[in-house]
């Protein structure tokens, strides 16, 4: 049965494709032969839906009047200029490079448009070759649930609504955004969208997305005409540093703090006393307190309660 | 149903000009470039030897010698003119294509920039309009120190061997080690240089934001021979079977330990905190991960960890004594 559908859509695109003019419907059915033994019913409902499943693939068919004397009568075809891929030459290192390209992807249905991407370019000459053992090798994986959703409306330009989980534990809210890109942001993939609900650009990251994306209609916005998302991503993200706190540090300890340092100075007792910019007070609270009795917080005295709080949750003195 | 013959055909469409391009070329090699089984490549010539030019004439069908394929295993397809050109990328597989090289474009050294650049250029020329769009998807990959990336490209291109000051955080310790590059990986925002580390005799990943200091040493590089390459299908870190298992409870605000890192088993409790399994390898990390957490999470198993975090947990504390808390 896939033999003989395969068959027809295959001969169905040729007789489109060599035709020089608008094929009307009742040539087709003659040419094509899986349409010649079918009742009139039987032959409209499948020609209708091999159309479909060959634009689903890409091929461009077009409808149009045959000319004024069969007016009732469509006519279809192909035009070879929007069917071919076009001439595409690559030197060696970058047919290199798109067999590098090839193994980016470790989401299924991406890596799938990539290797069939890849595959049109193999048969238009193109040497990819995505078997080389490389010395580089970016990855993209996309495990979140809210990825393939997010992704087609994006693509699409449909609006959706979501639950929305917040950082700081608590319930999920409804949110409704247009979304307008993705991004990878710090290895987390994030959508970028206008918020219906606030009325501005927000960032969510798809992991906290719960349960199922609902999407409107395709076309059911428009995203601005000059979309930069990486700098909206760095504008809406968390904080820059805008504060310092000094901090001191056991000898051998806390090297990665000693790289961020503005300013060091060390003591004679073999601490070392730095200067930390820091954006976010909680965040910088859970870090300093990881290094238990190695780091001790001298100022903000926010930070440093912050700190004290922390441990004295872990040694069981007090309720978090 | 319907998806088979789709594939089938989105195949068939690729395959005819390939083929045409390739007189003789062996089944195998026709299998090996469609990532597809040579028993399909067979079935798919068999659907193509019954298509053709409209009305089905005698001499209009695709020809294919069936005598080469079974004789010599290899294909000679002919008489299809009017399929010279492969179908143009549909919207998705530009797309999928330019991200994937715009991924590769934020990954590469200075050297190789500029022939992604030249790729992106005359695949978005070819994909036309489709491609425009993106601008939708966007890969950040956090830049490192250009000199250390500039060591470890080097290092990889002339396949030498590296010195290393390296930064444990799960140990908050400055480490020095004899590594033999192998690859640069990127992954979840982070490059890792995949290496032989000739300390602990064994692959290991080093985040190239983590090293203090690289150096490319005179030696070469001559990791053992069976040093493989890590199958980074299931990620990069991948927890081992006998990597003891800790049990937390966690508070719905450090609920992002269990999508952060591999978590075994994850269970709701009635009162809204979750009980996670999880696999360590270090114990040093696993009290550092708790400290962090400031009390939103506590460790139920093994009780040797529960007890050492506390006990670290007030040593810290008596840092700040003297002052009163």
């Amino acid at each position: 049965m896939i033999a003989r559908k395969s068959e027809r859509l295959m001969n169905l695109t040729i007789c489109l494709l060599v035709a020089r003019h608008f094929v009307p419907k009742h040539r087709i059915r003659q040419a094509v032969e899986g349409y010649h033994d079918l009742s009139d019913d039987a032959f409209d409902r499948m020609f209708d839906r091999d159309k479909e499943e060959l634009r689903l693939l890409g091929v461009p068919i077009e409808v149009g009047a045959i000319n004024k004397a069969f007016e009732d009568e469509p006519g279809y075809r192909v035009r070879r200029d929007k069917f071919e891929l076009p001439e595409i030459r690559l030197e060696a290192d970058e047919a290199a490079v798109v067999g590098l390209a090839a193994r980016v992807w470790q989401h299924a249905s991406l890596a799938a448009a990539t290797s069939q991407g890849l595959r049109k370019l193999r048969a238009a000459g193109v040497p990819v070759d995505e078997s080389a053992l490389t010395i580089l090798e970016p990855q993209l994986a996309a495990n979140e649930p809210a990825f393939d959703p997010v992704f087609d409306a994006v693509t699409q330009r449909r609006p959706i609504e979501f639950d929305y989980r917040t950082r700081g534990g608590g319930e999920p809210a409804r949110r409704h955004v247009e979304p307008w890109g993705i991004v990878s942001w710090h290895g987390h993939w994030y959508l970028i969208g206008h918020d219906r609900d606030r009325g501005a650009a927000r960032m969510f990251r798809l992991s906290r997305i719960e349960g199922t994306v609902s999407a409107g209609e395709p076309g059911g916005f428009e995203p601005p005409s000059d979309l930069d998302l990486r700098a909206l991503a760095s504008s809406l993200a968390p904080p820059q540093p805008h504060s310092s706190a000094t901090v001191r540090v056991r000898s051998g300890a806390g090297d990665l703090l000693r790289r961020r340092a503005t300013a060091s100075r060390e003591s004679a007792d073999g601490w070392t006393e730095i200067t930390l910019p820091y954006g976010d007070e909680a965040a910088l609270a859970d870090e300093l307190a990881s290094f238990g009795s190695d780091v001790v917080v001298t100022a903000p005295e926010e930070v440093r309660a912050g700190v004290v709080r922390r441990l004295a949750a872990v040694a069981g003195e007090v309720a978090p | 149903m319907t998806a088979n013959a789709q594939t089938q055909v989105e195949r068939m469409l690729a395959l005819v000009p390939y083929l045409r391009d390739r007189e003789g070329i062996p089944l195998d090699q026709v299998a090996k470039d469609f990532k597809v089984k040579p028993a399909q490549i067979v079935k798919d010539l068999n659907v193509l030897w019954f298509c053709g030019l409209p009305d089905a004439m005698p001499g209009d069908m695709i020809d294919i010698d069936m005598d080469a394929l079974d004789g010599d295993g290899v294909v000679r397809l002919s008489n299809a003119d009017y399929l010279n050109r492969p179908l143009r990328l549909a919207p998705h597989e530009a797309l999928a294509l330019a991200v994937a090289l715009r991924a590769l474009r934020e990954a590469s050294g200075e050297q190789e920039r500029e022939a992604v650049d030249r790729t992106l250029a005359k695949l978005e020329q070819a994909a036309g309009e489709p491609v425009a769009s993106a601008a939708v998807i966007d890969v950040h990959i956090d830049p490192v120190d250009p000199q250390i990336r500039a060591a470890v490209d080097l290092a990889l291109r002339e396949n030498r061997r590296m010195h290393l000051r390296y930064y444990v955080p799960g140990r908050d310790e400055t480490t020095e080690r004899d590594v033999d590059p192998m690859r640069l990986v990127f992954s979840e925002g982070h490059a890792y240089l995949e290496a032989w580390c000739n300390r602990v005799q064994e692959g290991r990943f080093f985040r190239l934001d983590r090293m203090t200091a690289a150096e490319v040493l005179d030696e070469s590089a001559s990791p053992p021979a069976d040093a493989r390459r890590k199958d980074l299908s299931g990620g990069l870190f991948q927890p081992a079977a006998d990597d003891p298992l800790a049990v937390l409870e966690l508070d719905p605000a450090a609920s992002w330990v269990a999508e952060y890192y591999p978590i075994e088993e994850r269970v709701d409790l009635p009162d809204g905190r979750l009980r996670v399994a999880l696999r360590f390898r270090d114990e040093q990390w696993l009290q550092r991960l708790v400290l962090r957490l400031g009390g939103t999470a506590t460790v139920v198993e093994p009780t040797e960890v529960a007890d050492a975090v506390r006990a670290r947990a007030q040593e810290a504390l008596a840092n700040y004594a003297d002052s009163g808390h």
